[in-house]
C-alpha cells in the first residue's frame, strides 16, 4: 500500500465542505489531529473511509476528503463491519461519541469490538448530548443538572474505556483534544494496530458542557492531574516528577517521594501485557487520569479471519460452480 | 382377519397423507423421506410441515404435536391438499390435533402402544378413542408398532431408547407398502446419514423394512394403491427444493451472474435461518455470510457492504424487517442496492413464529418514516423462490435501491420438485462501478441519475480521484451535496418514487378468459391454492380468470386493464385485506376483500365455495 505513494500533505485531506461545528468545538483540534496524522501513514486516500452514526461528532466524515458514510444513530460500527468485510483492504476509521456509541449505540459498539473488526473507533467523549442541544449522556457524572434533568441525573456514568476493555479490545487508549502532538502519536498507533483500536478522545463542549475536563486537562493543572502511560516506563507524574503509581494489594494508589528518582516500587506501564488487569486498574484512576495507550495485545482480526475462510472454500471446491451448487447435498432424478 | 383379497393396485392420480406425532417423534423427517421417495418415482408432489415453535415440548401434549403433509400425484399438484387421505398418529395427542381435518372415511394408522393411560390424560381424553367408538366413521387400523419395532429390531445391540425411536421408520415402511413405494432411496439416504454409526444404519433399515413387510403380510389395509408418475413434468434433472433452499441458491446465483460478492447480513429468526444457513455454505462462491448481533446490525452490515460494492442482502422475518426500518430508509436515501428478504410469520409482534401469513405487505410498502419507496417482489411456489431472488437482485442493482422479496412460512418450509437450471441461460446482471469522475474537472456527481433507470453512479471506495461522502441527510440532486432545499427535497422523493415506477417488470400472469365474471387477483404463496380451486370451477362449467402478482411495487404494467374488464375483483390473501386495500386506492376498483388469518394457508375447497358465492348463480 505504500509503494509509489506521492507524499500527501493535510490540505489533500480537507474537503470541500464548510465545517459547521460551534467555534471553540473540540471538535475542530481533533479533526485538524486526523488530517495531519493522514499524511503520515502513507495510504492513499481513496483506501481511507470514515464511517460515523449521527450526533456532532458524526459529521466528521464530511470534512474528510477520503471516502465517508454518515450513517444512522448507534449503529456506524455494523456498517463499518460490512463495509470491511466486502473490501479488507481499505482503512477504516469510526467516528462516534459517547451518545451515539455508548447510548443507542452501546450493543454495536460492544460487538465489533469483541469480533475485532480492523477499524479505528474514536469515541469523542464529551458527558453531553450536543446536536439534541445539551441533555445529560452515559458518560454525564452523577447529578448533571441539564434541560431533561433540571434536578439532577441519576444514573452513573459508564467508563469506556472499562467497556472496552471488558469487550476485549486489543487495542485500547485514551488522549484528549487540546494536546495535538499526544493525539497524533496516539491515532498513528491505533493505525498500525491490526484488529480493533479503541480510541477515547476527552472533548470540550463549549456550548452546553464548556470544561467538561478542565479539572484535568487545563493546562494549568495537567502536570499534576495527568499521568501520561509510556511502555517501559514507570507510572510518574507531577509537576516535580515526584509522584507516581504503585501496586498495593489487588489496588494501584498513589505515592510521592524525595527526590529525582522513583522509587521500585513505582509501577512500570507495560501496554502488551496479555492480561488486561493492569489496564483496568489504570481506568479506575480520574486524579491523575491516565492518557495514553492502556493495553494493545495481538490478535487476528475478524475480516481477516473471514478472507481466510473464504479462500479456503474456494481453494477446497476445486472451481466448482452454480451448477455443482444446485445438486449439492439434494438426490436428482430425470424426467424423460 | 377376514377381507376380501387385496385389489393389487388400485389406481389412484392424487393423495394427500399426513405424518402426526410428538416433535420428538421424527415426523419431519418420515415427511421428507416420504416426499423425496414419491418425487424419485416421479410424482409431482407439494408438502406442508407443521411444527411447534417450541423445539420439545412435554411429551405427549397437544402443544408438541408435530405434523407434515404430502399431497403426491400424477397430475400437477399445486397444494399439499386440503383434507388428508390418510393420517398416521404416533400417540393420543396427533390424533387429538388432526381428526378434525379429515373427512369422513379416511384411514387412521394409529400406534395403539403409545394409547395409555397417561398418553390419553396428556392429551385430554377421558376415554380410549380406540375403544369408545367414536372413530367409527373412519377406516381406523391400530397397530403396536412400539412393539413390533421392538421385536424387529431384537438382535440390534442398541439402547431400547435408541430402538424406539426407529419406529418412525416402521410407520414409513407401512406408508411405501400401501402406496408402492420402492424402500431403496430412503435405505441408502440412511446409510449416509449414519455413515458413521453402522448400527444406526442397522437399525432403521430393519425398522423400515419390517414395517414394509408387515403391512404386506398381515394384511390390515384392504388394498394399496398405485400412484403413477406424472407426465405434466417437462423432461430433465430434478430434485427436491424448499423455499429457503431455493432462495439461498437464487441469491448466490444473482451475486455470481453479477461479478460481485454476495455479503449476507442476518440474525436468526424463524423461519428466514435457514436462509444464513445454506448462504453459509456457499462461501466458495465468495459468499461472505455474517450473524450480526441484532436485526438492525444485520442490515446495517449489509449497507456497509452495498457502500463498498457487495450484493447486500438482509434476510429475516416481519418483527425483524421491523427493526431494520430505519436502516432501510437509508437505503433509500444513498440510494444503495439492497435486497431485504421477509420470510413471512404469522403477527402482530411475536405472533405464531412458525405458521404461515403475508401480513408484512403494507410494512414492505410504507414501512418507514418519510416517503421511501421500494420495489416489491413475491415468489409464488417454493421453486420461484430461486427466479424471483435473482429478479430482486437485478431490480435492485440496475435501479440502485432496496427490493423486498416477501416470501413466507409455507413457501419457506414447503417443497416441490424443481427442474435444475442450467447457469448459461440465466442472463447476467450488469453491474458498473465508477472508474472517473462525471461532472466538471473530473469530479464525481454522486447523484447523477441515469435518464432511464435513475440508478445513481456506484462508486466504490478504494477507487482514485473518486473519493466523496454520502448519508442520510437530502441530497441535492446530481452533486449529491447535502441540501435542505425545499423545491430540491421535493422533487428528490419524486425522484425516489419514480424510480422504482420505471423498473421493467414482466406483465402479471393472466389464467382464464381474458375479460368476464369473475378476477381473482392473488399474490405470494397462495398461487397453487387459488390455481387449483379455478381448476376445478372449471370442471363444474364455471369460469373465473386468476391475475398472479409476482410483482406488487411496481404493478405490472397490464394489471389495471384486467381490473376493468372483469363485473367483480376477488383478492383472497393470509391477510385482512392489504393487497385489496392498495388495489382499492390506486385502481379506484370495487375489490371485495377475502381475507384470512388462521396461520395456514388457504384450503382449495373454501376457495371454491367462496368463487362459486361471488359468481351468484
Amino acid at each position: 500500500m505504500t509503494s509509489a505513494v506521492v507524499q500527501l500533505k493535510k490540505k489533500d485531506f480537507e474537503s470541500d465542505q464548510d465545517v459547521r461545528w460551534c467555534p471553540g468545538c473540540g471538535d475542530y483540534a481533533i479533526l485538524n489531529a486526523i488530517q495531519r496524522t493522514m499524511p503520515d501513514l502513507g495510504v492513499p486516500k481513496e483506501k481511507i473511509a470514515f464511517v460515523s452514526g449521527i450526533g456532532c461528532s458524526s459529521r466528521f466524515p464530511y470534512y474528510m476528503n477520503t471516502y465517508g458514510f454518515h450513517t444512522i444513530h448507534g449503529r456506524a460500527p455494523a456498517f463499518a463491519t460490512g463495509l470491511k468485510c466486502t473490501n479488507p483492504d481499505l482503512m477504516v476509521w469510526l467516528v462516534t461519541g459517547d451518545g451515539d456509541g455508548l447510548s443507542i449505540g452501546g450493543n454495536h459498539l460492544l460487538h465489533v469490538i469483541r469480533r475485532n473488526l480492523d477499524v479505528n473507533i474514536l469515541l469523542f467523549n464529551n458527558k453531553i448530548y450536543g446536536l439534541t442541544k445539551g441533555q445529560y449522556s452515559p458518560t454525564s457524572e452523577v447529578g448533571k443538572v441539564t434541560k431533561s434533568t433540571p434536578l439532577g441525573s441519576l444514573d452513573t456514568p459508564l467508563n469506556p474505556l472499562r467497556f472496552a476493555l471488558a469487550s476485549g479490545a486489543t487495542f485500547v487508549a485514551r488522549t484528549y483534544d487540546t494536546d495535538i502532538k499526544h493525539m497524533q502519536a496516539i491515532f498513528k498507533a491505533a493505525s498500525a494496530h491490526k484488529g480493533v483500536s479503541f480510541i477515547e478522545i476527552l472533548q470540550n463542549c463549549p456550548i452546553f458542557n464548556d470544561g467538561a475536563w478542565t479539572e484535568n486537562v487545563a493546562k494549568k493543572v495537567r502536570k499534576d492531574r495527568v499521568l501520561f502511560l509510556e511502555d517501559g516506563q514507570p507510572m510518574v507524574y507531577g509537576s516535580g516528577k515526584n509522584q507516581g503509581l504503585k501496586l498495593n494489594g489487588l489496588a494501584l494508589e498513589t505515592t510521592s517521594w524525595e527526590g529525582d528518582e522513583a522509587p521500585a516500587d513505582v509501577f512500570v506501564h507495560d501496554s502488551t501485557s496479555e492480561s488486561g488487569v493492569l489496564a483496568n486498574l489504570l481506568t479506575e484512576f480520574t486524579d491523575p487520569l491516565p492518557v495514553g495507550i492502556f493495553r494493545q495485545v495481538e490478535a487476528q482480526p475478524y475480516d481477516e479471519a473471514l478472507m481466510n475462510q473464504v479462500a479456503q472454500a474456494k481453494e477446497q471446491s476445486k472451481g466448482s460452480g452454480l451448477a455443482e451448487l444446485y445438486r449439492s447435498g439434494a438426490n436428482t432424478w430425470t424426467v424423460e | 382377519m377376514t377381507t376380501a383379497a387385496p385389489d393389487a393396485h388400485t389406481s389412484r392420480d392424487r393423495v394427500t397423507i399426513r405424518f402426526a406425532g410428538d416433535s420428538g417423534d421424527g415426523m419431519q423427517l418420515t415427511g421428507t423421506q416420504f416426499t423425496t421417495t414419491s418425487a424419485i418415482i416421479g410424482n409431482d408432489v407439494s408438502t406442508f410441515p407443521d411444527f411447534p415453535a417450541e423445539i420439545r415440548a412435554p411429551a405427549g401434549t397437544l402443544p408438541g404435536v408435530s405434523g407434515f403433509q404430502i399431497q403426491f400425484g400424477s397430475v400437477n399438484i399445486r397444494t399439499p391438499g386440503d383434507a388428508p387421505d390418510v393420517l398416521v398418529a404416533m400417540n393420543p395427542a396427533a390424533l387429538k390435533v388432526n381428526l378434525g381435518d379429515l373427512p369422513e372415511g379416511a384411514t387412521i394408522l394409529v400406534n395403539e402402544d403409545a394409547f395409555t393411560g397417561p398418553n390419553l390424560k396428556k392429551a385430554g381424553y377421558a376415554e380410549n378413542p380406540l375403544e369408545d367408538g367414536s372413530l367409527k366413521a373412519y377406516r381406523l387400523v391400530k397397530q403396536p408398532i412400539t412393539t413390533l419395532t421392538r421385536e424387529a429390531l431384537k438382535e440390534v445391540e442398541i439402547d431400547s431408547g435408541s430402538k424406539d425411536r426407529c419406529k418412525n421408520l416402521f410407520a414409513l415402511g407401512v406408508m411405501y407398502w400401501l402406496y408402492d413405494r420402492p424402500l431403496e432411496p430412503t435405505l441408502k439416504w440412511l446409510e449416509q446419514k449414519f455413515a458413521k454409526k453402522p448400527v444406526l444404519v442397522d437399525a432403521n433399515h430393519r425398522a423400515l423394512k419390517a414395517g414394509f413387510h408387515f403391512a404386506d403380510t398381515t394384511e390390515v389395509f384392504t388394498s394399496h394403491y398405485q400412484v403413477p408418475a406424472a407426465t405434466h413434468l417437462p423432461a430433465g434433472e430434478y430434485r427436491q427444493v424448499m423455499g429457503n433452499e431455493a432462495l439461498a441458491l437464487g441469491l448466490t446465483t444473482a451475486a455470481v451472474k453479477a461479478g460481485i460478492p454476495l455479503f449476507y447480513g442476518s440474525y436468526p429468526i424463524t423461519p428466514a435461518s435457514d436462509v444464513l444457513h445454506h448462504l453459509s455454505q456457499h462461501k466458495h462462491l465468495d459468499v461472505r455470510t455474517f450473524q450480526a448481533e441484532d436485526e438492525i446490525a444485520a442490515v446495517c452490515a449489509a449497507i456497509g457492504a452495498a457502500f463498498g460494492g457487495a450484493l447486500a442482502i438482509t434476510g429475516t422475518s416481519g418483527p425483524g424487517v421491523a427493526l431494520k426500518a430505519e436502516a432501510i430508509g437509508l437505503a433509500v436515501m444513498t440510494e444503495l442496492p439492497l435486497v431485504i428478504v421477509n420470510v413471512q410469520r404469522a403477527g402482530p409482534s411475536t405472533g405464531m413464529p412458525t405458521k404461515t401469513e403475508q401480513a408484512d405487505l403494507l410494512q414492505a410498502m410504507f414501512g418507514r418514516n418519510g416517503e421511501s419507496p421500494c420495489g416489491i417482489v413475491a415468489p409464488a411456489t417454493p421453486g420461484e423462490c430461486f427466479t424471483m431472488a435473482i429478479e430482486a437482485c437485478r431490480l435492485a442493482l440496475t435501479h440502485m435501491c432496496p427490493v423486498f422479496i416477501l416470501t413466507d412460512g409455507y413457501l419457506a418450509n414447503g417443497a416441490e420438485p424443481w427442474k435444475l437450471p442450467n447457469p448459461d441461460d440465466i442472463p447476467e446482471i450488469k453491474v458498473e462501478f465508477m472508474t472517473e469522475g462525471n461532472g466538471p474537472d473530473g469530479v464525481l456527481n454522486g447523484y447523477q441519475h441515469d435518464p432511464e433507470t435513475l440508478a445513481r453512479p456506484w462508486a466504490i471506495p478504494g477507487t482514485p480521484g473518486l473519493e466523496h461522502r454520502i448519508g442520510g441527510l437530502e441530497k441535492w440532486d446530481v452533486t449529491g451535496h447535502i441540501s435542505y432545499d425545499p423545491q430540491n427535497h421535493h422533487h428528490m422523493c419524486e425522484l425516489r418514487a419514480e424510480k422504482i415506477q420505471r423498473m421493467v417488470v414482466p406483465d402479471a400472469e393472466l389464467i382464464g378468459p381474458d375479460s368476464g365474471e369473475l378476477l381473482v387477483v392473488s399474490w405470494g404463496g397462495t398461487y397453487g391454492a387459488v390455481l387449483t380451486a379455478a381448476e376445478e370451477l372449471k370442471a363444474q362449467g364455471k369460469e373465473v380468470t386468476i391475475c398472479h402478482l409476482r410483482y406488487l411495487n411496481p404493478f405490472p404494467k397490464n394489471f389495471a386493464g384486467a381490473l376493468k374488464r372483469f363485473k367483480k375483483v376477488i383478492v383472497p390473501e393470509l391477510n385482512m385485506g392489504q393487497l385489496c386495500m392498495l388495489i382499492r386506492a390506486e385502481f379506484m376498483v370495487d375489490a371485495i376483500s377475502y381475507p384470512k388469518v388462521h396461520g395456514r394457508p388457504f384450503q382449495v375447497a373454501e376457495l371454491v365455495s367462496k368463487f362459486t358465492e361471488v359468481l351468484g348463480d
